[in-house]
């Protein structure tokens, strides 16, 4: 039986809960193997990216299996997964996979197999000129961006994410399919501060960020939240009750206690904060996840506020690049962004990648003391010239 | 051979007995077409995303639309032009700096609490087709591994009752179904479990779809079966999953070693990741081979650059963060028991080194994004678990005790690792009945307001202002 082609299909809405059936979880994985990756399964042995976007894992058993990974964007239509279906039916045997980070593999048997599915990724591109499989992203190569779903498809952030991603991988795309930089660089990117991609651990992050308090639409409020729930969702405790001059219930906000983390808006839709000259973009440096060396490590804001120019973001852009550049010219092999900005000092960083440091860049939340300067040992920097001249020590 | 089972019995799908569209159908339209094709709204600002060599969503979106408009009336179950109506309402929001996604909307499946996010145009009038435009999530499987009947399956399902744009995936994993509307939410959810045999993820104060690394599939550093561990996990708690009873909202990560590829150190409340305890594999003529440059440092992945010729205690001895290898009569020696498994000799050298077989899983709690009360990473709970199916070690003694003190003591909206830090490890030792041990903390606490209990003083607290006096008088 296949798929049902009336209006409501298997579904009577008349008895919901007739034949439904619940709680079966995902498909089981081990189906979508494919059947060298099967045979081989626990007896990797080593890998080898042959060029960028080109693995070789190796068996205990001798076998070899080979994958090419292409960019993908995240947000993709049926069309295009068929496409992706055609050359995995070719190719493949009907086999495919997704890595975390949004790229296709195309796993193969043989060399042969690589060179033919290769050509055939390279040939296809949109009408446009944009490649629909670019190869590359392994090794200390950029790998793709994971990101959000701004505009096209959320309530609360406060900036676009596809159009970023697509501006920012088209600005950096050789960067894609060389494998130049001093260790593997990963950017993410997030639309507002609920971070709902987690991106507080990666080289490079991008953060939607709001810098004007909520508006507080009175006349919906009372009805829509409840005000206890708005109150308490404020970690500075800026919101308190009110009255309006008609005597309904809302909330006023002291808006200098304001962080713009927009914690009320998800809790209360009378409290919007989006705003088309308050909004804009962070840039952070300096995260990972790997243990690899270092400890996992958080990235650091080192610019807080770039506009969001749409669609093509030229100052987001430029920023990002000039730190990835710095970093590969500057950094020791091995070495990830955050360790390199650690071994120069931070001071060094924001001098070398010509950032200015403002005073948006001290923490000044919860774990401030643990960012603070506590010895002598730093390094001397034009901005430290600034700071003694202007108390007199100069 | 090894091989895993599913706990229900998988039919096998195959496209040609499960498709909607004719082939016909399915090639309706030429790329030159696709070039000439004209959005109903004004999009300028969305079409400078189509060039550029990085593929471009604005180009696929739009052959979608075009493929969609010159399907028949009946072939699709939503209106025909919601993807030109996305496509306007996202040229609006660039102009207006500000989204134009209302806020919330409960809509769902019966009996689930999570899995359908409701989502509503705040232009309806002028983007009629996504006025309501609901996502689904759906539970992926693990690792992320498709066969293409699954695939096309998915996308006639999708596009005949949807809007036929995906995420592959959602940053917790799932297969994201990108906008219906309300009245097609049972019938999708109907034919998923009917005929893909496939549940929805997870959403809402819920455990939300696990997700974990390639795992053993193809890597040979994973020390543990991340996607049986992942499945059997999803499977066993689909009650959680589906049925909001947490104070917010719970995530698991399998991460086959400590390079965490998942990044389930920094993502997930609690952190599988992948460990052994006994000696790292050394092949001493691969490491030979390594310092004659006769194989590429880290897998050939600095391959395009000159970054010299490779040395071993350049680029790996002096690395080690616990200083524990030396060179010694020309063979690699590694002391072990100061070894703190960072992954880093044998990312550079996995012809020569490879992780221990003696293998589990070390345990971490806590880590979430910055909402409220600042990022936090996963802190270490349990040094080292066996992880072996059917994981009844990690249910009853880890996941278990720990939901039960969160429902109870979480506050509304309170991430488990914000609760920690409210209440305290020592209380998190208690609830796990794990006692005190080093590797909990970076260091140990610096300053000496130590919580002393009554019972660990000789005597207790008891006492009496008249003895005390009697040796003291005021």
């Amino acid at each position: 039986m296949g798929l049902s082609t009336t209006r409501l299909g298997l579904y009577n809405p008349d008895k919901p809960l007739e034949n439904r059936i619940t709680d079966i979880g995902p498909r089981h994985f081990w189906e979508f193997f494919p059947p060298i990756i099967k045979r081989n399964y626990g007896k990797w042995k080593y890998h080898r990216i042959l060029e960028p976007g080109v693995l070789m894992h190796v068996s205990e058993t001798g076998e070899k299996v080979y994958t090419v990974r292409c960019g993908a964007p995240r947000i993709m239509s049926a069309e295009y997964i068929r496409e992706v279906c055609d050359i995995a039916d070719k190719y493949c045997d009907g086999y495919v996979r997704w890595t975390t980070r949004n790229n296709i593999e195309f796993i193969v048997d043989s060399l042969e197999k690589v060179e033919a599915l290769k050509k055939e990724l390279q040939s296809r591109k949109f009408y446009s000129g944009s490649y629909k499989f670019p190869i590359g992203g392994t090794g200390t190569a950029l790998t793709n961006i994971v990101h959000t779903q701004g505009y096209i498809h959320c309530h609360t952030p406060a900036t676009d994410a596809s159009s970023l991603v697509k501006a920012l991988m088209d600005e950096l795309f050789e960067y894609f399919q060389k494998m130049v930089f001093p260790a593997k660089v990963r950017i993410s990117m997030a639309c507002c501060l609920n971070m709902c991609g987690a991106v507080h651990c990666s080289d490079i992050a991008l953060l939607g960020i709001h810098r004007k308090p909520p508006i507080v639409d009175d006349e919906v409020l009372e009805a829509n939240c409840e005000i206890p729930l708005v109150i308490a969702a404020c970690p500075l405790g800026a919101i308190s009750p009110a009255k309006t001059p008609d005597g309904k219930k809302t909330v006023k906000i002291k808006k200098e206690r304001c962080m713009f983390c927009g914690n009320c808006y998800t809790m209360c839709m009378a409290l919007p904060l989006a705003d088309k000259e308050g909004d804009g973009i962070a840039v952070l440096a300096g995260g990972k996840v790997s243990n690899r060396i270092s400890p996992p490590k958080f990235s650091k804001v080192v610019v807080p506020y770039l506009p969001n120019n749409f669609p093509r973001y030229p100052e987001v852009c430029e920023v990002v690049k000039r730190i990835l550049e710095t970093y590969a010219k500057d950094a020791r092999k091995y070495e990830r962004l955050g360790d390199w900005a650690e071994r120069i000092g931070w001071e060094k960083f924001f001098e070398k990648c010509g950032l200015e440091f403002t005073e948006h860049l001290i923490d000044d939340y919860r774990l401030q003391y643990d960012t603070y300067r506590t010895t002598t040992q730093f390094k001397f920097t034009e901005p430290a010239w600034k700071a003694s001249k202007a108390v007199g020590g100069l | 051979m090894v091989e895993f089972k599913p706990k229900f019995e998988q039919k096998e799908i195959k496209y040609e007995e499960m498709r909607i569209y004719t082939d016909e159908e399915l090639h309706n339209y030429t790329e030159d077409e696709v070039k000439d094709f004209k959005c109903k709204h004004d999009i300028s600002t969305v079409e400078q995303l189509e060039s550029g060599p990085w593929p471009s969503f604005v180009a696929d979106l739009k052959r979608e639309a075009l493929h969609r408009k010159r399907l028949a009336d009946d072939r699709v179950m939503i209106p025909k032009d919601v993807i030109e109506d996305l496509l306007g309402q996202l040229e609006v929001s660039f102009r207006d700096g500000e989204t134009h996604w209302k806020h919330g909307g409960i809509v769902g499946v019966f009996g689930y609490g999570g899995g359908v996010i409701g989502r509503y145009s705040d232009m309806p009038d002028k983007f009629p087709g996504i006025a309501a435009f609901h996502t689904m999530r759906v539970n992926q499987p693990a690792s992320k591994f498709y066969k293409t009947d699954y695939l096309r399956t998915l996308c006639d399902l999708w596009e005949f009752r949807g809007s036929g744009i995906f995420n592959m995936h959602g940053s917790t994993g799932d297969i994201i179904f990108l906008g219906t509307n309300t009245e097609q939410l049972e019938p999708i959810f109907f034919e998923l479990t009917h005929h893909l045999q496939q549940d929805l993820g997870g959403s809402g104060s819920n455990l939300r779809t696990p997700s974990c690394c390639i795992g053993k599939a193809r890597c040979e550093w994973s020390c543990i079966d991340t996607q049986d561990m992942c499945y059997e996990l999803t499977t066993y708690y689909q009650d959680e999953l589906h049925r909001p009873a947490f104070p917010y909202k719970f995530k698991f990560k399998f991460d086959g070693c400590p390079n965490c590829c998942v990044a389930s150190i920094a993502r997930a409340d609690l952190s599988f990741i992948g460990t052994w305890r006994d000696e790292i594999r050394i092949d001493q003529e691969a490491v030979q081979a390594y310092i004659h440059g006769e194989i590429p440092p880290n897998g050939g992945a600095f391959a395009d650059r000159d970054w010299g010729k490779f040395d071993i205690y350049e680029e790996v001895i002096n690395r080690c963060p616990a200083q524990c290898m030396y060179m010694e009569d020309g063979k690699l020696i590694i002391d072990n028991k100061e070894c703190v498994r960072c992954m880093h000799c044998i990312n550079v050298m996995p012809e020569a080194l490879r992780p221990g077989t003696d293998t589990g899983v070390t345990i971490l709690i806590g880590a979430k994004a910055p909402i409220l009360e600042g990022a936090q990473l996963s802190m270490v709970i349990i040094p080292f678990m066996r992880a072996e199916p059917p994981y009844d070690n990690i249910k009853e003694k880890v996941i278990e005790p720990i939901w039960e003190w969160w429902m109870e003591e979480g506050k509304n909206r309170e991430r488990v690792g914000e609760l920690i830090q409210r209440q305290g490890v020592r209380k998190l030792l208690e609830v796990l009945k794990v006692p005190a041990f080093p590797q909990l903390v970076k260091e140990p606490r610096s300053n000496p307001y130590i919580f002393w209990k009554e019972e660990d003083v000789p005597g207790g607290w008891e006492r009496d202002i008249k003895e005390f006096r009697k040796r003291h008088p005021r």
